[in-house]
C-alpha cells in the first residue's frame, strides 16, 4: 500500500472524511473512483494518466450527500478548489485535499487556506505543449486563425463534454440551455459552434484553472482548451493573476481597476 | 433615433454596397450625444441603427455576435467616459470585458476592424457624427462581412 492509499485509509478510518475522490485503474485508462470505506483505499492510483479534474464533482448535490470529501488533487485540481472557494461554491473547511505531484510526497491539506498557501509555491501555467500551440496560433494571421478554427469547430457535435468536465462550469442553468431567447443555436452548426466556444472562453476568462481537461474530454479531439487557456492568458496579461483587484482570488471579469488600460477605445 | 432633420447623405457615386452598422449605446451618454448631433443639425451617414441600453455594462458580448450573425457589417459600442457612468462602475466593468473579448475574437479569427468601441458623452454630438462617418467609410471599404454571415447559412441549401 503506497503513501496515497495509506493516507486515504487513515482519513476514512478516523471518520475525518466520508469519501475520498480519486482515480482508479479502469479499462483503457484511469477512471474516477469514490472510495467510501477504508478497505477500498487500495484502489487509488495517481500517475500521469490521471487527467480528469476531480474538483468538478465537489459541488454536485449527489456527491455532497456522501459527506465530507477528500480529493486526490494535482495542482490544477487545487487551483480549481481555491477558485470555487473564492466564488462561494466551497466553504473553507468543507473539503480536504490530498495534494499529489507525480513521484512526489502526498500532502494532506485540510482547508482552502492551506491549499492556497501550498499553491503559492507551485508554478501556475499551462503545460509546455499547450504553450507551444498557443504561440503557433498567435503567430498566424487572422484569416489563418479563422480557417484553423472553422476546420476544428466543424467537427464539434455539441456534446458539451468540455462543459461537463470543467470544474468551473457549475451553473445549474447554462446560457446554452436558455431558449427564450435562444442565445446560441443548439444544433451542431457553424454559427452555433463558433458562438458556443466563444461564450465558453469568455465565461471562463479569469477563472480557468488551466487543467486542459476540456480538451482531453473532447471525443472529437478538438483542442477547445486552447480557447480557455488563451482567454485566461489574456486576463493575466492585462490585469494580472486573477484580476489582481486584491490579494485574494476573484472573478476578474466581475471587478475592475480604474487604471485598467487599453488603446482601442476611441 | 435622434431628432435629426437633415436629409440623408446620398450614396457615393459608383458604389452599390451600403454597410449596415449596428450601434449599441448607453442611454445616459452616447444616446443623448447622438440626440445632440441631430439637434445640432450635424450631418452624418445614415447607415447606423442605434440600439439604446441602460448602460454599457448591460451590453452583453453575445449581442455583438448576434449583430454580426444577423447581417451587420460593422458594430459600434459606445457609452459614457470612464468616471462618468450613471451607475458609477458599469463602463469600467464593460471596458474590462471588451479588452478580453477583443482578444478572444481575434484569436478565433474575427475581423476586429468591424468592431469599434468609443466613449461619446452627452456633450459630444460632433464626435458621434465623426465616429459614425469614420466607421461607415471603413466598413464600406471592407465590403460586406460575408465570412461571418456565411456561417449563419452554412449547411442550409
Amino acid at each position: 500500500m503506497d503513501e496515497l492509499q495509506e493516507k486515504a485509509k487513515q482519513l476514512l478510518e478516523a471518520g475525518t472524511v466520508q469519501v475520498v475522490i480519486g482515480h482508479a485503474a479502469g479499462r483503457g485508462g484511469r477512471r474516477p473512483v469514490f472510495v467510501r470505506s477504508p478497505a477500498q483505499a487500495g484502489k487509488l492510483v495517481h500517475d500521469d494518466g490521471c487527467w480528469q479534474n476531480l474538483a468538478t464533482y465537489l459541488g454536485k448535490p449527489e456527491v455532497r450527500k456522501l459527506g465530507r470529501a477528500a480529493v486526490v488533487a494535482s495542482p490544477p485540481v487545487l487551483r480549481a478548489m481555491v477558485q470555487l472557494g473564492a466564488e462561494r461554491q466551497l466553504g473553507n473547511d468543507e473539503v480536504m485535499a490530498l495534494a499529489v505531484v507525480t513521484g512526489g510526497p502526498v500532502r494532506t491539506l485540510a482547508t482552502l487556506a492551506a491549499i492556497e498557501g501550498h499553491l503559492a509555491s507551485l508554478p501556475d501555467e499551462p503545460p509546455a505543449a499547450d504553450r507551444t500551440e498557443l504561440g503557433r496560433l498567435a503567430a498566424m494571421t487572422v484569416p489563418e486563425r479563422r480557417a484553423f478554427w472553422a476546420e476544428q469547430l466543424d467537427r464539434c457535435v455539441r456534446c458539451y463534454a468540455c462543459r461537463a468536465s470543467c470544474p468551473m462550469c457549475y451553473c445549474e442553468r447554462c446560457t446554452m440551455e436558455c431558449n427564450r431567447p435562444q442565445w446560441v443555436p443548439v444544433a451542431s452548426h457553424a454559427l452555433g459552434n463558433l458562438e458556443y466556444h466563444i461564450v465558453r472562453a469568455m465565461h471562463l476568462a479569469g477563472r480557468c484553472v488551466q487543467c486542459g481537461t476540456c480538451g482531453k474530454s473532447c471525443p472529437l479531439g478538438i483542442p477547445v482548451h486552447l480557447l480557455t487557456l488563451f482567454a485566461e492568458r489574456s486576463v493575466q496579461q492585462h490585469f494580472g493573476q486573477g484580476g489582481k483587484a486584491s490579494g485574494k482570488p476573484v472573478f476578474a471579469m466581475s471587478t475592475f481597476r480604474p487604471e485598467d488600460s487599453e488603446t482601442f477605445i476611441r | 433615433m435622434g431628432t435629426s432633420v437633415t436629409t440623408p447623405t446620398p450614396l457615393k457615386e459608383g458604389s452599390t454596397f451600403e454597410p449596415k452598422i449596428t450601434a449599441f449605446v448607453c442611454n445616459w451618454c452616447t444616446y443623448a450625444g447622438a440626440d445632440l448631433t441631430g439637434t445640432s443639425r450635424i450631418r452624418y451617414q445614415p447607415n447606423v441603427r442605434v440600439i439604446r441600453f441602460p448602460c454599457t455594462g448591460r451590453i452583453d458580448f453575445m449581442l455583438i455576435l448576434k449583430a454580426f450573425a444577423h447581417g451587420s457589417d460593422g458594430v459600434i459600442v459606445s457609452g459614457c467616459h470612464p468616471n462618468d457612468c450613471h451607475y458609477t462602475t458599469g463602463n469600467y466593468l464593460a471596458r474590462r470585458r471588451w479588452i478580453v473579448f477583443r482578444d478572444v475574437l481575434e484569436f478565433t479569427g474575427i475581423d476586429l476592424r468591424r468592431l469599434t468601441f468609443a466613449w461619446v458623452s452627452a456633450a459630444e454630438g460632433a464626435k458621434w457624427a465623426e465616429l459614425v462617418d469614420e466607421v461607415t467609410d471603413r466598413v464600406r471599404a471592407l465590403g460586406p462581412y460575408r465570412e461571418y454571415q456565411a456561417l449563419a447559412s452554412a449547411g442550409i441549401e
